[in-house]
């Protein structure tokens, strides 16, 4: 015999909700499909943003980033060769250096199309131009050996450092540092290997045969001497050359809050000195914030699907209360005539909705854990569960329990005694 | 309103009505009316009926159907109250007691028997015995002892583990009546108790309100049968909402 007085109750309802296994059954799988919808929409839901935030992150969020872009080409132009001169240049970056108060590192890239080789293996990256800050603004790691330095820049040496990916594809089983490989027509040392900037998922890895991602990056003055400022461009029956100073700047601001007032600056700078539209200016923390705002508006979506299913489900288990408690009038009169309180039936009644819509919550949470693992095994896609939503989701299945238990209980407890008794 | 109205009147009333009051009255009505609305016509299912039942007395209440006798098994019960006049167990007046209370007193004072047993078919014999303890403010220790001790007094031996659907007619009937005794009421009462069992279990029944009556227990039956009314002491008629006429049976037991 129990003598916990809620242990009892909670026995009593377990006990007479065994009574209709099938009902009770039933019940309680509308609770488990609500608060599993729940529970997967949130990992979903997060997993998606997570992804579109991690990209954005890569970016680095203390940047700006200006970017040169082609301008439209003039309809007329069927020469076979000419040279468009656009983007970026020399004095952009020299006065963004000069009067930007907030401008911490101020980095330039250029970049160049050159066939990259390393004995049989070849490949076509970008390769980029630039100083020994880029390491610091981008804020990525080393695998292994060390970026560039000042001293490479004066030295104008013959050194490059490789991605990740680059460098497994060209040495697969060994290490790059010290080797020398080919870009365009010279020989560069690898003087070290970098990380991406968040780390590589699964996921992100290329698949065998796919086109390897990454750059090869130089020291800015070495790539001037060796590649020069002009690019060729060979299409069928033309040649595209264009020359552009710097292809991007990379603008590290000394902080976030200083992130909006430097790209309004830079946007106000560039379109009093540039006659066309021949840049872009990148703002992370911006498509950041508008991620978020969407992500805001995603989860509200989502949220609103899964209480709907919350809902139908406490109104399932509301009308097997409401039917439970009808069938059940004689035992309540039964037990208000042995002296039960009206608190006794309420909490009689509370107890067994609860167990069924908690009870519906733990297996819906189980569920819901399990559904973004089929996802992820099945699709691209990495669902991140938070611990908040098991939790919420189990307040939630308290909650509608309560909620929808309250109404059949009250009903129960405020039954005439008498009427009770005569009820067949 | 009227209700309202005579529950002033009856707390005004109380103090020379507990003095007065037969110390050895278990139940005790007083001019007791109870009248139900239907419509527009007001029914008199009890109409100004005053009468005492005393410690240790066995009565059989007995009348047609409507004659009132499960309207006066209500208001004994405590589960229903009077419309006027007032009704005092064990000294307490029913009218001022709130909800709460007059379920304390229905599980302290008071000890249902029904007709068709009414056991909580989710539970076993010991845990329906254990019912009436449990909606108590202070169950107190030493329940299950309790509970066996009262299981063997009735008949039950160590059937205790069974659920009611298991147990016959007479078998589930004897649980109704130890759980009726758990908490050691003032009055059993029981409504038509053997109205659903064949003769020979209405008697072994029957015989176990008489060793109960023997050991002092008040008992109230409440039947229509006269063979079950004749084993009573004193027997009272019901005819339309009063009482038509109060026999004594055979002289009380001595004790």
């Amino acid at each position: 015999m129990i003598k916990n007085p809620f242990l009892r109750t909670f026995s009593l309802g377990v006990k007479s909700l065994l009574l209709h296994k099938l009902r009770s059954g039933l019940t309680t799988l509308g609770m488990l499909f609500g608060v599993a919808s729940v529970v997967a929409m949130l990992a979903i839901g997060e997993g998606a943003s997570k992804e579109a935030q991690d990209q954005i992150k890569q970016l680095g969020s203390n940047n700006i980033i200006l970017r040169s872009v082609k301008p439209l080409e003039e309809s007329n132009s069927n020469q076979s060769t000419r040279v468009s001169v656009y983007g970026l240049t020399d004095g952009d970056f020299a006065r963004i250096v000069d009067t930007y108060p907030w401008a911490e590192d101020v980095v330039p890239v250029r970049i160049l199309q050159q066939e990259v080789r390393f004995g049989e293996r070849s490949l076509n990256p970008r390769v980029l131009a630039t100083t020994a800050k880029y390491q610091s603004v981008t804020g990525r790691p080393m695998l292994e050996g060390r970026f560039l330095t000042e001293s490479d820049e004066e030295t104008v040496s013959n050194v490059c450092v490789l991605d990740y990916e680059i460098a497994r594809y060209l040495f697969p089983f060994r290490s790059p540092i010290n080797e020398r490989i080919k870009i365009g027509a010279d020989y560069f040392l690898v003087v070290g290997v970098m990380l991406p900037r968040v780390p590589i998922g699964e996921a992100n890895q290329a698949a065998p045969g796919e086109e390897v991602t990454g750059e090869v990056i130089l020291p800015a003055s070495t790539g001037r001497k060796w590649f020069g400022d002009m690019q060729v461009k060979i299409r069928a029956g033309s040649r595209d050359m264009e020359q552009v100073d710097l292809h991007e700047i990379i603008v590290g601001v000394d902080s976030s809050e200083n992130v909006p007032a430097a790209a309004a600056a830079a946007r106000e700078m560039l379109d009093r000195t540039h006659r066309e539209r021949d840049y872009e200016i990148v703002v992370p923390l911006e498509l950041l914030l508008r991620e978020q705002a969407t992500k805001r508006i995603f989860k509200i979506v989502l949220a609103s699907i899964a209480g709907i299913s919350l809902l139908v489900g406490g109104i399932g288990i509301m009308n097997v209360m409401l039917a439970t408690v009808t069938e059940r009038t004689r035992e309540i009169g039964v037990r208000r005539a042995l002296g039960a309180k009206k608190r006794h039936i309420v909490m009689q009644f509370l107890v067994e909705t609860i167990v069924l819509s908690v009870g519906g919550g733990v297996l819906g949470i189980a569920l819901g854990l399990t559904i973004p693992e089929v996802v992820a095994a099945y699709t691209d896609m990495q669902p991140v569960v938070t611990p908040a939503a098991p939790i919420l989701a189990f307040a939630i299945s308290v909650g509608t329990g309560l909620l929808f238990g309250m109404y059949p209980a009250w009903r129960a407890a405020n039954m005439d005694p008498v009427e009770a008794l005569r009820h067949e | 309103m009227a209700e309202e109205k005579s529950k002033a009147m009856n707390v005004s009333l109380e103090a020379t009505a507990k003095a007065a009051a037969d110390t050895r009255a278990v139940a005790e009505f007083r001019n007791v009316s109870r009248i139900y609305r239907m419509g527009d016509n007001e029914v008199h299912a009890l109409d100004d009926v005053s009468c005492r039942f005393n410690a240790g007395d066995y009565w059989a209440i007995m009348g047609s159907s409507g004659s009132g006798k499960s309207t006066m098994l209500n208001l004994l019960g405590c589960i229903d109250r009077p419309t006027n006049g007032e009704y005092y167990v064990s000294g307490t007046a029913v009218s001022t007691l709130n909800d709460d209370d007059l379920s304390e007193l229905r599980g302290r004072h008071i000890g249902f028997i029904f007709q068709s047993f009414n056991l909580i078919p989710q539970l076993n014999v010991l845990e329906n015995i254990l019912v009436p303890r449990f909606y108590l403010e202070d169950p107190g220790i030493g329940l299950v002892e309790r509970a066996r001790d009262i299981a063997e007094r009735v008949g039950l031996g160590s059937r205790t583990d069974h659920r009611p659907r298991e147990l016959s007619g007479g078998q589930q009937q004897r649980v109704a009546i130890a759980r009726a005794l758990i908490n050691d009421p003032s009055l059993l009462l029981a409504d038509e108790a053997t109205g659903n069992l064949d003769t020979q279990t209405t008697e072994e029944i029957l015989e176990l309100f008489d060793e109960l009556h023997s050991d002092g227990m008040t008992i109230l039956l409440v039947t229509h049968e006269e063979e079950v009314g004749k084993r009573a002491e004193q027997v009272m008629r019901l005819k339309d909402g009063a009482i038509e006429s109060v026999a004594y049976n055979r002289p009380t037991i001595q004790r």
